[in-house]
C-alpha cells in the first residue's frame, strides 16, 4: 500500500518536472528567430511551426553532422512531443481545451527541432568552410 | 554476477560523469557551482574505484560489498550537498546563507539519527544497514526537498535558466529514482528494476552536462513559461 502511495506520488512529480524541465529547454529556443536558409529548406513560410513538421525536421535533423552538444536536448523534447501526442488523442473528446493546449506545445516542440537544425547547418556551413580553408 | 548489461551501464555513467565534471570546466562554473562540481567529480572517482574493487577482490567479496554501500551512502550525501547549493542560489539575495546552512546540517544530523534509531535493534551488519537506511531517507529528503526547491522558484520569479533547468533535473532525477524504488518493491520478481536504477542514474550527469554546455551563465527564462500549468 505504502509503495503504491510512494509509486503514485513519485510518478507526478516525475510527470511534472519532466513537463517543466522540457518546457524549460523549448523556452530556451523560442525567441530565436529561424534563418532564410532553414526555413528554405524545411518549406516553413509562416512565423509559427506547424506541429505535424516535427517529424520531418528530426528527419532533416539526423542528415545534418552533430555537434556533439544537442542530442540529449532533441531527444528530450521528443518523448515530450510524444506524451502531447498520447495526451491529445486520449482527450480530445473529452477535454477540448486540454487538447489545444498540448497542440499549442507541440507547435513549440516543433520550433525548438527548427532552431535545431538551424544550428546544425550553421555548425555544417562552419566545417565545410573549415576543411575548404585547410586545402587552401 | 555481473552481466555485460551491467558493464556497459557502468562506462556509459563513469565517461558521463567525467563528461559533466568536462563540461563544468568548460564553462568556468566550477566555483560556482562548488557543491555541484564535487558531486559529479566524486560520483566519477567512486565508480572507478568500485570497478577497481570489483576486479581486485570478486563481486561476492566483502571489500566490494562494503566499499558499495559506503560509496553509495557518500554520494548520496554529495548529492544533498549539491542541492544545499542550489537551495543557496535560488536564496542567495535574501541573505539567508547562514540559516539555511545551519538548518541543511540540522536536517542531515536529523536524518542520520534517525536511520540509525530504525537498525539500531539489528546487531548483524549495523554499519551496513545504517548507510543504506540513511542513503534511502536522503534520496526520500531529497525528492521534498527539491519539490520545496522548484515551489520557490516559482514563487521567487526565479529567472536563471541554468539554476532553472539544473533544479528540474534533480527533480527528474529524483522522482524516477523513488518510483523505481517503489516499482522494486512492488514486483520484487523483475529483474528489469536493477538495470532501470542505473538507467536513471546516468539521467542527471547528462542532463546537468547539457545545461552546462548549452545554457550560459546570463541566460534569462520566465518562470510562467516553465510551469507545467501554464500556456
Amino acid at each position: 500500500m505504502i509503495a503504491l502511495l510512494v509509486l503514485t506520488i513519485s510518478f507526478a512529480a516525475l510527470l511534472q518536472f519532466f513537463v517543466s524541465y522540457c518546457r524549460s529547454v523549448i523556452a530556451a529556443c523560442t525567441g530565436l528567430e529561424l534563418s532564410e536558409q532553414v526555413r528554405e529548406i524545411s518549406g516553413i513560410e509562416s512565423r509559427r511551426v506547424r506541429s505535424d513538421e516535427f517529424a520531418r525536421l528530426l528527419q532533416l535533423l539526423r542528415l545534418c553532422p552533430e555537434p556533439g552538444n544537442d542530442q540529449f536536448g532533441i531527444g528530450a523534447v521528443h518523448g515530450y512531443y510524444g506524451l502531447l501526442g498520447l495526451l491529445r488523442a486520449m482527450v480530445q473528446p473529452l477535454a477540448p481545451a486540454l487538447a489545444s493546449w498540448a497542440e499549442f506545445e507541440r507547435q513549440g516542440c516543433a520550433y525548438f527541432a527548427a532552431v535545431a537544425l538551424d544550428r546544425r547547418i550553421a555548425y555544417s556551413r562552419d566545417l565545410l568552410a573549415q576543411q575548404v580553408a585547410s586545402r587552401l | 554476477m555481473l552481466g555485460p548489461v551491467d558493464y556497459v551501464l557502468w562506462l556509459v555513467g563513469v565517461l558521463l560523469d567525467a563528461a559533466a565534471v568536462v563540461c563544468v570546466v568548460r564553462s568556468r562554473s566550477v566555483r560556482k557551482y562548488f557543491t555541484l562540481s564535487l558531486y559529479l567529480l566524486t560520483a566519477f572517482l567512486l565508480s572507478v574505484s568500485r570497478y577497481l574493487i570489483l576486479t581486485g577482490y570478486g563481486y561476492t567479496s566483502p571489500h566490494y560489498f562494503y566499499f558499495y554501500y559506503m560509496s553509495d551512502a557518500i554520494l548520496t550525501i554529495f548529492l544533498y550537498f549539491a542541492l544545499m547549493g542550489l537551495y543557496f542560489h535560488v536564496f542567495q539575495e535574501m541573505g539567508v546563507h547562514h540559516y539555511l546552512r545551519v538548518a541543511a546540517l540540522m536536517l542531515l544530523a536529523g536524518t542520520a539519527w534517525v536511520s540509525y534509531q530504525v537498525v539500531a535493534s539489528s546487531s548483524h551488519r549495523l554499519l551496513t544497514r545504517f548507510v543504506v537506511e540513511l542513503s534511502q531517507n536522503l534520496y526520500f529528503i531529497g525528492l521534498v526537498l527539491t519539490y520545496l526547491l522548484w515551489g520557490a522558484v516559482m514563487k521567487l520569479r526565479e529567472t536563471r535558466t541554468r539554476l532553472i533547468q539544473l533544479v528540474l533535473a534533480l527533480g527528474v532525477y529524483f522522482s524516477a529514482f523513488a518510483a523505481s524504488y517503489a516499482l522494486r518493491n512492488l514486483y520484487p520478481e523483475f529483474l528489469l528494476w536493477r538495470y532501470v536504477s542505473h538507467l536513471m542514474a546516468l539521467l542527471l550527469p547528462v542532463s546537468w552536462a547539457y545545461t552546462f554546455l548549452k545554457i550560459p551563465e546570463e541566460a534569462r527564462l520566465a518562470t510562467a513559461r516553465v510551469a507545467a500549468t501554464n500556456r
